[in-house]
């Protein structure tokens, strides 16, 4: 089954009417009539509509959308599946929301940045326009403000890593919480730096927040080592950190072996499955038995990609574990999460292919 | 027995040849599904919205069913709405014709539609089954639908005496027909199907007539009836007031002719159910006349399970190509039919999206040419035709497959034959030259042994 938008929110009466009106329309709905006079009447899932799309810098942009239901809220830092049409077919993607969570006219907002091999960002960078209709999945992610908000903040982004930030930053500044923040934000050029001049004029507005643009074309890479002078109580602060893995992996290391790792919240973009130091399972043999077909995972593998190597044609979607696309029920035997290492499975379960691999001989019915 | 009685052009291919028939068919689908697109997806999704527009307009059309023209333009687009929902619309989005979208909506494993037989059933029986083994005697349960003797291959049995009449039963009621088979009668005489299987496949039909037939014969006349008496009731209410006191006086001694209401509630609501009775069996009707001439014409080949073992995939093509046959149409004939007109190319693939089967069909036929197969198809009264003929024939004890075409020579033969004024296509068998796998002796039809 392909992925589709979260349910929405929908007054309990307008649900109730609603059903009520079913036996008229059966086997369809009386949604899928609605949605012909405005597609984001229906209530089967939650649509939007781009409102502005606004140029951040050469290569990234800030989507509008506009949700058909009441937005039903996110926390700054969470990012938001969006599925498009993009000739002819159905893609989904995660997306930093990059808008604060209670924006007075209801809308939120996305920020994505060129990526010239890929299929989406193309399409919101070039060719989004007012007007169009997305789909609008789950909210997820934890990387989030902890509660209460920590006096002391540091953040250290870099590049696109600034669009879960950027939501925390408007977050923080609309409740007033801006009274000791540090920001480390690194981008190649001045030109290149998304959302450079918001940045800058907070900066200008509140004495609080302290910004540090390096621009890693002219002055190099920020490491640890600029900590010293730029934000030397640095290990006393609750800090933040997103962008490309490599300074992930660097700002890992320095916490754990100069500061407290529990004070480091990091955001990785892509989940490392089967990468991870999760402990590596065996393996064993899939046996898809609505698909008739046999395939081998050595334990670093998930079964969807297993089985898609056996040559399946197995249902997929965003194969990072959050869209429940894949699932399939489990008939026999056990699964190792990709994510965490544990083992878990009985049988009837419903798992997700792309996260799991087999631990030992399993059955599925996909 | 009866193997001999005709054998099939297949034959005549080397395992060489039927291996790079193969490689051509499967480069075919390789090539349209590395460019379905926009085009696509705004053909499906135009189709969708039209059968909802036209639902909606035929349904508000039929709140005046009590007017004669209402009830005929009502019926027409509701017929026409439900004909375009099941072929064009489920049938192939049902094949998985449209997954390619990702689209959680016009998707095969989430569509549901406006006929008897449930998804999950007729995805079994119609996807897995019929298209799997069509046309093998013994495997292919849609040939003759466990009813009918529609290949003289099948045997005798008395109760075929009343198949011409229970023909017309089938037309008229095919969903009915088609969610009972789905259930796959012999199966459970067998005892191959579990109870608790059985259960959950009449649960399944019991649900979905009681939706139907509530949501056809109930709640719409019903609506109908509550509106057009609210309506009269209203009118005579607002004349009531306006009328002036002489007219009152005069028409308490002499009162006006005039309907009860409770009798235009009846009329109203008899009414749409009759247009909805009718647009169901216009629907089955036209449902069960293009469905009959996929594998049932002339045209086509059956075959024995001895014949097909252990198929290769190029094999499995030259079987559908044999098995199906083509109605030739305009394009708005295959888009109502759901363009199964082009039988052929939906058995080569049924999971392409219908919109392509014509643009494909020219190459097919080149295929069809090169390797001295033939292309069944013909127009819907001859195809039609030929299979009532069938159905009657063997009715009664006897008879033998009917004469096949030789190979497809390519479109400039066809305007030859054109100009000529005759169908050089379907030479009789055994003429010199006329087959497609034995130019030297034709198409070997022989007799059947004695039963």
């Amino acid at each position: 089954m392909a992925e589709r938008g979260a349910v929405p929110q929908v007054p309990v009466l307008q649900r109730r009417a609603l059903k009520a009106m079913r036996a008229l329309f059966t086997p369809l709905l009386p949604d899928d009539y609605l949605e012909l006079i405005n597609p984001l009447w229906t209530t089967q899932e939650l649509r939007g509509r781009i409102e502005r799309v606004e140029r951040e810098t050469r290569d990234a942009v800030t989507i509008f959308i506009k949700p058909g239901w009441q937005w039903p809220g996110h926390e700054p830092g969470q990012y938001l599946r969006v599925g498009v049409v993009i000739n002819g077919v159905h893609h989904w993607r995660a997306y930093s929301l990059t808008s604060d969570p209670e924006r007075p006219d209801g809308c939120i907002s996305i920020t994505p940045k060129l990526l010239e091999e890929g299929v989406v960002s193309p399409y919101f960078v070039r060719h989004a326009k007012p007007g169009a209709i997305v789909r609008l999945g789950g909210v997820e992610g934890a990387f989030k403000l902890p509660s209460p908000l920590p006096e002391q903040l540091l953040f250290i982004t870099a590049g696109s890593g600034i669009t879960p930030v950027m939501s925390m930053l408007r977050h923080l500044e609309s409740c007033e919480h801006l009274g000791d923040v540090v920001h480390l934000h690194s981008a190649r050029t001045a030109d290149d730096a998304i959302f450079g001049d918001q940045l800058r004029a907070l900066d200008e507005r509140h004495d609080g927040y302290r910004l540090h643009l390096q621009l890693t074309g002219s002055a190099g890479r920020l490491t640890p080592d600029h900590f010293e002078e730029l934000c030397p109580d640095w290990a006393d602060r609750e800090a933040f950190v997103c962008g490309p893995a490599a300074m992930l992996d660097t700002m890992e290391e320095h916490w754990c072996e100069r500061g407290d790792r529990g004070r480091l919240h990091m955001e990785r973009f892509q989940p490392i499955i089967g990468k991870s130091d999760a402990e590596q399972g065996e393996g064993g043999a899939i046996r898809f038995t609505k698909s008739d077909l046999d395939a081998r995972s050595d334990g670093s593998q998930p079964i969807l990609v297993a089985g898609e190597e056996a040559g399946g044609t197995l249902p997929f979607g965003c194969r990072m574990g959050i869209c429940h696309t894949c699932v399939g029920k489990l008939c026999s035997g056990k699964v190792r999460d990709l994510r965490t290492g544990e083992v878990s499975g009985s049988p009837g379960e419903v798992i997700r292919t792309c996260i799991n691999a087999p631990e030992g001989d399993v059955e599925i019915a996909l | 027995m009866a193997d001999t009685m005709i054998s099939s052009p297949m034959s005549n291919l080397s395992d060489e040849q039927i291996e790079q028939l193969g490689k051509e068919f499967d480069a075919i689908h390789d090539e349209v599904f590395a460019e379905l697109g926009d085009r696509d997806r705004r053909y499906i999704v135009s189709m969708i919205e039209m059968h909802r527009r036209l639902v909606v307009s035929g349904r508000i059309m039929l709140f005046g069913s009590r007017n004669r023209a209402a009830w005929f333009a009502g019926t027409s687009m509701l017929a026409l709405a439900k004909i375009l929902e099941n072929m064009e619309i489920g049938h192939n989005v049902m094949h998985g014709q449209w997954d390619w979208m990702n689209d959680p909506q016009i998707n095969s494993a989430t569509w549901d539609w406006d006929t008897a037989s449930t998804a999950e059933a007729w995805k079994h029986s119609h996807n897995y089954i019929h298209h799997t083994y069509t046309n093998i005697r013994g495997k292919d349960r849609d040939l003759g639908y466990e009813i009918m003797r529609i290949d003289p291959h099948q045997k005798w049995h008395p109760v075929y005496l009343l198949q011409p009449f229970y023909n017309l039963l089938l037309a008229a009621f095919f969903e009915w027909g088609v969610a009972l088979h789905d259930l796959d009668f012999d199966a459970i005489r067998k005892g191959e199907k579990s109870k608790d299987a059985i259960s959950r496949e009449l649960k399944g039909i019991a649900h979905k007539a009681r939706l139907q037939i509530a949501k056809d014969y109930l709640t719409f006349p019903a609506l109908t009836a509550a509106l057009n008496t609210g309506a009269t009731a209203g009118v005579r209410a607002l004349r009531g007031r306006s009328r002036s006191r002489r007219r009152r006086l005069y028409e308490r001694v002499r009162p006006p002719a005039r309907q009860s209401l409770v009798d235009v509630a009846r009329e109203s609501y008899m009414a749409t159910m009759k247009a909805n009775f009718t647009a169901n069996i216009i629907r089955n009707i036209w449902a069960y006349a293009i469905i009959f001439c996929g594998h049932f014409p002339d045209q086509t080949y059956t075959f024995s399970q001895e014949e097909v073992f252990d198929e290769s995939r190029g094999g499995f093509y030259v079987r559908q190509l044999l098995g199906a046959a083509n109605i030739d149409g305009r394009p708005l004939f295959h888009v109502i039919s759901g363009n199964l007109g082009y039988q052929v190319e939906h058995h080569l693939y049924p999971d392409m999206p219908s919109t392509r089967y014509a643009e494909i069909a020219p190459r097919v036929k080149d295929i069809c040419a090169r390797y001295g197969l033939p292309y069944n198809t013909g127009p819907l009264s001859k195809q039609l035709g030929g299979v009532q003929r069938t159905i009657l024939r063997l009715a009664f004890p006897g008879g033998a497959p009917r004469p096949k075409p030789g190979p497809y020579h390519g479109p400039e033969f066809d305007d030859a034959a054109l100009r000529s004024g005759r169908d050089e296509r379907f030479s009789r068998p055994g003429e010199d030259g006329a087959g497609p796998e034995q130019p030297t002796e034709g198409v070997r039809v022989s007799m059947p042994e004695e039963e």
